[in-house]
């Protein structure tokens, strides 16, 4: 099902599987540090000498990151540090600011996403936001959503329900939902929401899904949840999650890139980042010294 | 207790019961008008005021079925131009437009809202009944159209920016393009408030007379088609009420007395929807 439905949204845009061996020396390099070349393959997303301002605050200074295809990398660092700008430019979203300017370049796939139509982008780079932001509709029309939008219509009606159907199953939501998909998406627990939006954003089935700290307005039980679907998601999606709890980040991410005041200090395997930090700043703050 | 003490007291107890006094006076008024108007045309209310014609002068009895009609499509055509030009401008100020552009319309379209309704006729007349040659239902319509313009743009603005940021994000995340989150995601959100205001414009433009004077006329008959003049009920009031016959009088206390049924069944009718809950979440 999964597979039709990316098909019928973008036929030309199947993404190509990483070699495995691509893979391997991605997340076993010792040291991610973008100035060293990467084999192409094995990534999805590049940020490239990326320069970010809101009107003439500069927000991020020359920032590179790489995301590695089907791997959770996370972003952590103090508030304020610019690392939800810096995941916001991923998808363009930065753009509904106004006053904004971006230097540098950022690819999907080895092309710039400033050259691609943004519309197209957003479906392939989806996006959880910090607060569960349900649309005021049916559970299922939220899912339906992105559907609807990108061209699936009414006579589809049936490839719209089985879509929905194996989102809600993607986020682990279809088993509490099912016999209340006509109920309004607010009647939903905090929780539940949240997956909700998680559901409504896979509907599209994305190549990467950004999530902006998507646990923070959630209590321990239904951050475990989410924390145990993004393991399950990563089999077939690249994940960004940007997080303020270091312990997430240690769960979740296989890389970590610690963001300080706009500039990306480290980035390197999460293990690696949380037992032998190279810079002096990010052991500070991952033992808690400061932020 | 010295005097001050006494004083500080005295002044405390007369401007609490002045307040008191004055939010009591603001209520009864209401009340008053419509004791009032019960009291004079509540009578003179029966099936035959709904559904028969003005009698001819000099006979008594008639009713004022053609202005209850005549209101009616007024109304429906100051909706049909005063709402989607409202709604539309109020879309563009609210999420389209740099900075002077939406100040400048809004602050115009707050101007417009204070411009003296017969102004608003004037207006209508000359732009509508000279070039048509005659008054017409058209016109009057024109003219209510006009008034509900700027009540229905400021309401639509407001309601839209109080649709939370979030919302618009999640969907533009999702590929929507601009217009498909408003018109989607904002635009339903946002659409209970937007009825509310456009109801309450109806109701507030139900019962202007002075533009109505020189656009739609006024007609003792049925008013066939949308080019003739036409009756309506706040100048049928306006004709009764200055009229010489005892019979008149009465009439127009009781055409008074169906208006403001009308225009506060619309206010419950808007309240009810109202207090069914907020359809956004707020975050």
């Amino acid at each position: 099902m999964q597979l039709s439905v990316k098909l019928a949204l973008n036929k030309t845009e199947m993404p190509v599987p990483p070699a495995p061996e691509a893979m391997e020396s991605v997340v076993k390099s010792p040291s991610l540090n973008a100035s060293e070349p990467i084999v192409q393959a094995a990534l999805r997303m590049q940020v490239r000498n990326l320069n970010f301002f809101y009107g003439k605050v500069q927000a991020l200074r020359q920032v590179n990151l790489d995301i590695a295809t089907n791997r959770v990398t996370a972003l952590i660092g103090p508030s304020g540090c610019g690392k939800s700008t810096l995941l916001r430019t991923l998808n363009r979203l930065h753009e509904t600011v106004r006053h904004t300017r971006l230097e540098g370049e950022i690819l999907l796939d080895g092309e710039s996403i400033m050259r691609q139509d943004v519309t197209h982008l957003r479906r392939r780079v989806g996006m959880v936001f910090q607060r569960p932001n349900p649309f005021p509709k049916s559970i299922f029309e939220n899912v339906a959503y992105g559907l609807r939008i990108n061209g699936l219509s009414g006579n589809q009606q049936g490839g719209i329900a089985d879509a929905v159907e194996h989102s809600l199953q993607r986020a682990a939501l279809w088993d509490e939902v099912k016999d209340q998909l006509h109920k309004s998406a607010h009647a939903l627990s905090g929780g539940q929401q949240q997956r909700l939006c998680i559901a409504r954003a896979l509907a599209v089935d994305p190549e990467v899904l950004l999530l902006d700290e998507p646990c923070s307005a959630l209590d321990p039980v239904n951050t475990a949840k989410i924390e145990e679907l993004l393991f399950h998601l990563k089999q077939n999606c690249t994940l960004v999650i940007v997080t303020h709890n270091m312990q997430q980040a240690a769960r979740v991410s296989d890389s970590t890139a610690f963001v300080l005041n706009g500039e990306l200090i480290e980035f390197s395997s999460t293990p690696q980042l949380f037992t032998t930090p190279t810079d002096p700043r990010t052991e500070a703050y991952i033992t808690g010294r400061f932020g | 207790m010295s005097a001050k003490m006494i004083w500080r007291k005295t002044v405390n107890v007369v401007m609490l019961s002045l307040t008191g006094v004055c939010a009591l006076v603001a209520v009864s008024v209401l009340f008053f008008i419509l004791g009032y108007l019960v009291y004079h045309g509540g009578k003179d209310i029966n099936l035959d005021f709904f559904i028969k014609l003005p009698a001819p002068v000099g006979e008594s009895g008639g009713g004022m079925a053609n202005a209850i009609v005549g209101s009616g499509k007024l109304l429906l055509l100051a909706a049909l131009f005063g709402v989607p030009i409202g709604l539309l401008g109020g879309v563009y100020l609210a999420e389209f437009g740099g900075r002077t552009v939406p100040f400048v319309v809004r602050y115009t379209a707050d101007l417009l809202n204070g411009v003296p309704s017969i102004v608003i006729g004037i207006f209508a007349y000359s732009v509508v009944v000279l070039p048509l040659r005659h008054f017409s239902t058209l016109a009057g319509g024109f003219a209510l159209g006009v008034m509900m313009i700027p009540i229905v743009l400021r309401s639509t603005e407001e309601f839209l920016r109080a649709v939370p940021r979030s919302l618009r994000e999640g969907a533009m995340a999702l590929g929507a393009s601009k217009w498909r989150t408003i018109s989607t995601v904002v635009l339903p959100a946002a659409s209970r408030g937007i009825l509310t205001a456009v109801l309450l414009a109806l109701a507030r433009v139900a019962g202007e007379t002075a533009p109505l004077l020189f656009t739609a006329f006024g007609n003792r008959f049925w008013s066939p088609g949308w080019s003739q003049p036409t009756a309506s009920l706040p100048v049928m009031i306006y004709t009764y009420a200055v009229g010489p016959y005892d019979d008149w009088h009465r009439q127009a206390w009781a055409a008074g007395l169906v208006l403001l049924g009308l225009v506060l069944l619309t206010n419950i009718v808007v309240r009810t929807i109202l207090s069914r809950g907020i359809s956004v979440q707020r975050s």
